[in-house]
């Protein structure tokens, strides 16, 4: 791939990042609501201060955040903002930025969901290649069945299922948590199981929840690829059953799959927001939910945006490594 | 001369759940080195059922019943299933028709070629390998650039170049062509023959050009095996069979062939070739044939020898001789 082209993805991003932003930023002036006056209004109400002081307030905080200037101002304020990371600050959890809200989630977000999508990735596409290749063993070739059983049922009903029998039943896991109460976090091989046994569960879910889609459109590819010449000249060479598998089989099977990978990623954030928040993880997901219960606006475009930005950061980088593994869109 | 390829009564039989289907029923062939046929009849007659059984490529639910693919000295159905492996490319060699499809569109020439290399030779270096098969390349007529290129940056013609350059790459004595020319423009084919052709002469292979077009088959092969349903019908020289065809349908075949001197009339064969499930008593092609008999009926007629070395399967002359 020519350096143009790879400036040309990158601007690309850049435009999508900015439209994103636009539009995160036009939407809270579209309603109207005022987050400041929200804020102080309910401090009011509970705490009781006079209306004149309230204004005062809110006037003097609307200006702090930059509230009183025109529009345009504030939209170029807002986007100098984003192009210095910052994203502004948490109006509930003042004086934290809305970065270092993200920052301190984003392991367990990537963690759990980037772990889990490559894992089912790999899973699934092992098993549906594995499933469509007539001369692997049979019983080899029926584990991928079950799995498909799972593919109508959302990750989020698997984990509810899975906290009940396995955590809350068995007390095998649990229950939810990013790590035992009372551990205090640091670098121990202790605390990283700890850590895992607590992820496992949210991991089974979205993985089984996953999986079958990956088994499908595998096991699909492969029966179409088996059936292409190359495959069958690649025998006529009398080259190892093994060998045709790996470079004729299944290289060319896998190229559909990876861009769905990131397709894949996409998903997982959805359906990761809601599992972070039933196991109670201190992911991205988390803050995101917190933020909307709180109207805490300012967190909740800055999540917005940034999950927009991560996932089309990941599409330009899927686009820019797809020619290592098809030369046929080199060019 | 000896013969490097012996085809004795090779049976084939596919397990369909509605019966068995005999794909191809005692079919015996020899050919000595140098020597070229082509191999001609309708689609499933076992053209390439035959193709595959000499590779030993059948696939459940087929199976190869009896009979033997002997070449050179080795009988390659008493193969096990790694000799038979190593014997591919080495002894026996399998031209597909691979203007399209028959090159991985992810991996170079190069590596397509090495990792056959690989398959049958232990441990030989890159660079003896990479020089190996740029030889090969060159001897197709492909520039020794192509080792590092990959199949969708080529044309038709070179793609097919390339597809014989690795079916020689390891130097068989039999080389089996399966349509080699089709879906190229005729200039092209005419390259890829002569290509064909030359390669065969310097390695002194003997070749089995399979294929519909009867035109191509006169200009290039010495003899004509007509097949019917699995069977042999009629096996002579190319010239014996275009001018004085003896089969019923090795003549009904000649003569379906468009010609300028009946310009707009087609001849065909009326009917259609039965399905092997269901075949017809006694000769297969009596159902559709001009001089049935009361025998061709009920009996098989067998392939016989006549004058001058050419055989036919046809109760008309059984009778005579």
């Amino acid at each position: 791939m020519s350096i143009r082209k790879v400036i040309e993805r990158l601007l690309f991003l850049v435009v999508v990042i900015w439209t994103a932003s636009t539009i995160t930023f036009f939407i809270p002036r579209i309603s109207k609501r005022n987050p400041i006056r929200e804020r102080f209004g309910q401090l009011a109400r509970t705490g009781g201060f006079s209306p004149d002081e309230l204004e005062i307030i809110i006037e003097s905080y609307s200006q702090k955040f930059g509230l009183d200037k025109p529009l345009w101002e504030q939209y170029a304020d807002y986007i100098g903002g984003i192009a210095r990371l910052d994203l502004g600050v948490s109006l509930y959890q003042y004086p934290k930025t809305v970065l270092e809200l993200i920052q301190e989630a984003i392991p367990w977000t990537l963690g759990l969901l980037v772990v889990s999508t490559i894992l089912s990735f790999i899973i699934g596409n092992s098993l549906g290649a594995v499933a469509a290749w007539p001369r692997a063993p049979r019983w080899l070739r029926s584990i991928a069945t079950p799995f498909i059983l799972f593919m109508g049922v959302p990750p989020v009903l698997l984990a509810v299922f899975l906290l009940f029998f396995v955590a809350f039943r068995l007390k095998a896991l649990p229950l939810g948590g990013a790590y035992s109460i009372g551990v205090i976090p640091d670098q121990s091989l202790e605390f990283y199981l700890d850590v895992l046994r607590h992820q496992l569960l949210p991991a089974l879910a979205l993985i089984f929840g996953t999986v079958g889609g990956w088994v499908l459109s595998m096991r699909g590819m492969g029966v179409t690829i088996q059936g292409e010449d190359y495959v069958l000249f690649a025998e006529h060479k009398g080259l190892s059953g093994f060998t045709i598998f790996r470079d004729y089989y299944l290289r060319n099977a896998l190229l559909p799959q990876v861009t769905g990978f990131a397709l894949a990623l996409g998903n997982m954030v959805t359906s990761g927001i809601v599992i972070e928040q039933l196991f109670g993880l201190p992911g991205i997901g988390t803050v995101l939910y917190n933020a909307i219960k709180a109207n805490d606006y300012l967190v909740i475009y800055g999540v917005v945006l940034f999950i927009t930005i991560a996932i089309a950061t990941l599409m330009v980088m899927v686009e820019l490594l797809y020619p290592l593994i098809d030369p046929r869109i080199r060019e | 001369m000896e013969p490097v390829l012996r085809i004795n009564n090779l049976q084939v039989t596919y397990y369909t759940d509605a019966g068995r289907a005999r794909a191809l029923d005692g079919v015996s062939l020899t050919l000595n080195a140098g020597e070229k046929l082509g191999l001609v009849g309708e689609s499933g007659s076992g053209k390439s059922t035959m193709a595959l059984a000499m590779m030993h490529m059948i696939k459940p639910p087929g199976r190869i019943e009896e009979g033997q693919v002997i070449v050179g000295d080795t009988d390659l159905t008493t193969l096990t299933k790694e000799e038979m492996l190593k014997a591919r490319l080495e002894k026996i060699t399998y031209i597909p028709q691979g203007a399209m499809n028959s090159l991985n569109p992810v991996m170079r020439i190069g590596a397509q070629m090495v990792d056959a290399i690989k398959a049958h030779y232990k441990s030989p270096s890159k660079a003896e390998m990479a020089e190996m098969s740029m030889d090969s390349l060159e001897s197709v007529d492909l520039d020794r650039s192509v080792f590092k290129m990959y199949p969708h940056e080529l044309s038709g013609g070179m793609k097919q170049r390339v597809c014989i350059a690795i079916g020689i790459l390891l130097k068989p004595q039999v080389i089996i062509a399966d349509e080699p020319t089709s879906a190229l423009d005729v200039v092209t084919q005419r390259q890829v023959m002569e290509t064909i052709d030359r390669v065969q002469e310097t390695l002194g292979a003997a070749i089995i050009l399979i294929g519909h077009d009867m035109g191509l088959m006169a200009q290039f092969v010495d003899k004509v095996a007509v097949m019917y349903t699995g069977r042999l019908m009629e096996l002579s020289t190319v010239r014996e069979m275009f001018t004085n065809p003896q089969h019923p349908y090795a003549q009904a075949l000649i003569s379906s062939l468009p010609s300028l001197d009946n310009k707009g009339v087609f001849q065909g064969i009326p009917g259609l070739a039965p399905a092997l499930l269901r075949l017809p008593s006694g000769c297969a092609f009596h159902p559709r044939c001009q001089h049935t008999t009361e025998i061709c009926t009920t009996m098989l007629p067998r392939l016989e020898q006549m004058e001058g070395g050419r055989m036919v399967a046809c109760h008309l002359y059984t009778e005579q001789v």
